[in-house]
């Protein structure tokens, strides 16, 4: 079974617009999206959910104002910040909470405890495409690279199940613990980048991220026709580290129109379905 | 007073309304804590003054002095570190570690656990004309962006007008950049995504009861998503920045929305802010 993932580094490049046409025209695949921050592939999978479960994240810390003697040590060793002094009761702020406990055990007066917290949901679905594995993580939670693996773990189970050749995954942006959660055990990593100063420039950084994890990395070139230039200087930085796959799509309105109808693009617009194809014949 | 520009989605524009909003305004402080890919310099272009590698305790364990009680092992909830007694072995998963001085503090032996500093960022300060900049480097492989968040905080100067380009998403970063902002601007897309990114993001801004309003990037006039979607919840568009391919050319060269006519509108935004008109 091969592990095929997208990302992008910079946000916004066209990584679930290209997920989401990859997933549909492959054959033998389980479907995730990993991407739970911002999860928007079920906007144009349109999955049934079968399966809806709660995931569990981190404790936090609760004071019990009726125990607390006011010393203020919590509030002093916290090293996040996050307790606060609000109308003369020390309060924790749940966001702020990192789940230490180190407040628990500095407390005389024995007065906070620890609280796991419900930070999200995960579901297993079925699209007219095949099955996905989904998640969502509610506002404001942990930016959670266990979910990530959660989601993965999941979709890799069912591949077993379902005798699937492939898991597609559509991956979190940025370079922290969500997109390393992503690439570890993933085959092909694919980044789509766009030739802009800021998308080269994450481009960089992701790409470093990725080869930490062996992963192979291909690279498309969204709106490659907005700065011919820049998609030059993508196309070197790929000759220059050997990465052999660097696929190109223009900037399209078919494809913006799409995603607006809630649609999948490869679908209407020859001009990606090509590239589409051509990926999935590499894998 | 403090502005923070917020977007759910990446890629909606976050970073050029920021820029061009702070280069609008000239006297003002811009601050790119989109740490995990800060872009706002492409933008500036600033002459960097200082740079200053950021650093948090990370604790050394010194198996000499270590009586392999296990006790640092089972209160570290990140579960960074291994106790093998039988072979009078440490491990430790500094990848693992968050910095919060639990093991050091149950630790009863002295000189068994030393915290040193560990540089995970590097926070930049410059300044382009009247503007001055400040942005932070997540180093790569660090798994969280909160602890330089906060340390870049005590860099900004105060009093000043400060615009603030948060990272995007809806989790802990957001957060910790949104807690003491006193207005969050929502920059969206009018796409299935962008709206579904910003309701997300719109929870965490309520729920912190931030005063805020909305600025639609790439609108076309043909499409009505966003006016509907923030017509349903009583959300306030203040702005509305048109689809068209030169912004897009101007953006992959770098270039923000800095003509007269959006230079106007951003000082408008401005005024209407700080009067409370929004």
């Amino acid at each position: 079974m091969k592990e095929i993932l997208i990302i992008s580094g910079k946000g916004g490049t066209g990584k679930t617009t290209l997920t989401a046409s990859v997933a549909k025209y492959m054959s033998k695949k389980v479907i995730c999206d990993a991407d739970v921050d911002a999860a928007d592939m079920f906007l144009l999978m349109k999955p049934e959910i079968k399966k809806k479960m709660a995931f569990k994240g981190k404790s936090v810390a609760i004071i019990n104002n009726e125990l607390c003697t006011s010393c203020d040590l919590c509030r002093k060793r916290c090293r996040f910040d996050a307790i606060d002094v609000v109308d003369g009761n020390y309060t924790i702020n749940p966001y702020s909470c990192d789940g230490c406990t180190l407040c628990t055990l500095v407390c005389p007066a024995n007065a906070i405890k620890m609280e796991q917290m419900t930070v999200g949901e995960w579901y297993v679905s079925q699209t007219e495409y095949g099955k996905m594995v989904h998640a969502k993580l509610f506002p404001g939670a942990e930016n959670s690279g266990n979910l990530v693996t959660m989601v993965k773990r999941q979709a890799h189970m069912l591949a077993e199940e379902e005798n699937a050749e492939f898991v597609i995954v559509d991956g979190p942006p940025g370079i922290g613990c969500p997109v390393t959660s992503a690439l570890s055990g993933a085959n092909i990593a694919i980044i789509v980048t766009e030739p802009t100063f800021s998308g080269i420039h994450d481009l960089e950084r992701v790409y470093e991220t990725a080869i930490h994890f062996k992963t192979t990395v291909w690279i498309v070139i969204n709106k490659y026709d907005l700065n011919l230039k820049n998609s030059e200087k993508i196309e070197k930085f790929a000759s220059e580290k050997g990465i052999d796959v660097v696929k190109k799509i223009p900037f399209s309105k078919c494809i913006i129109d799409s995603v607006v109808r809630g649609e999948i693009p490869a679908d209407n617009c020859p001009e990606l379905r090509v590239v589409v194809e051509n990926l999935i014949n590499n894998f | 007073m403090k502005i923070a520009v917020a977007s759910g989605k990446g890629g909606t524009g976050k970073t050029i309304v920021s820029t061009s909003l702070a280069l609008a305004v000239s006297d003002a402080v811009y601050v790119d804590m989109d740490v995990e890919e800060p872009n706002g310099a492409i933008f500036i272009k600033p002459e960097i003054s200082k740079e200053i590698r950021f650093t948090v305790p990370i604790p050394e364990f010194y198996e000499d002095k270590c009586i392999f009680c296990r006790k640092c092992e089972q209160a570290c909830v990140y579960n960074a570190i291994s106790i093998i007694p039988q072979t009078k072995k440490i491990l430790f998963f500094e990848e693992l570690c968050h910095n919060c001085g639990v093991c050091k503090y149950v630790c009863p032996v002295e000189q068994a656990i030393i915290e040193k500093p560990k540089s995970i960022g590097t926070i930049r300060i410059g300044e382009k004309a009247q503007l001055k900049f400040i942005d932070g480097i997540l180093d790569l492989g660090i798994a969280s962006a909160v602890p330089l968040l906060s340390g870049m905080k005590k860099y900004i100067p105060n009093g000043d007008m400060v615009i603030v380009d948060s990272p995007p998403g809806a989790s802990c970063p957001v957060v910790e950049v949104v807690k003491d902002s006193d207005f969050v601007l929502m920059v969206t897309e009018p796409t299935p995504f962008g709206l579904n990114d910003l309701e997300i993001a719109l929870g965490i801004v309520k729920e912190m009861k931030k005063p805020h309003a909305i600025i639609v990037n790439k609108h076309e006039s043909n499409n009505s998503l966003a006016r509907t979607f923030a017509k349903e919840r009583g959300e306030k568009i203040i702005m509305e920045i048109p689809f068209e391919r030169e912004i897009a050319e101007n953006y992959a060269k770098g270039i923000p929305l800095s003509n007269n006519e959006y230079k106007e509108q951003f000082l408008k935004l401005i005024d209407n802010i700080k009067e409370g008109k929004i």
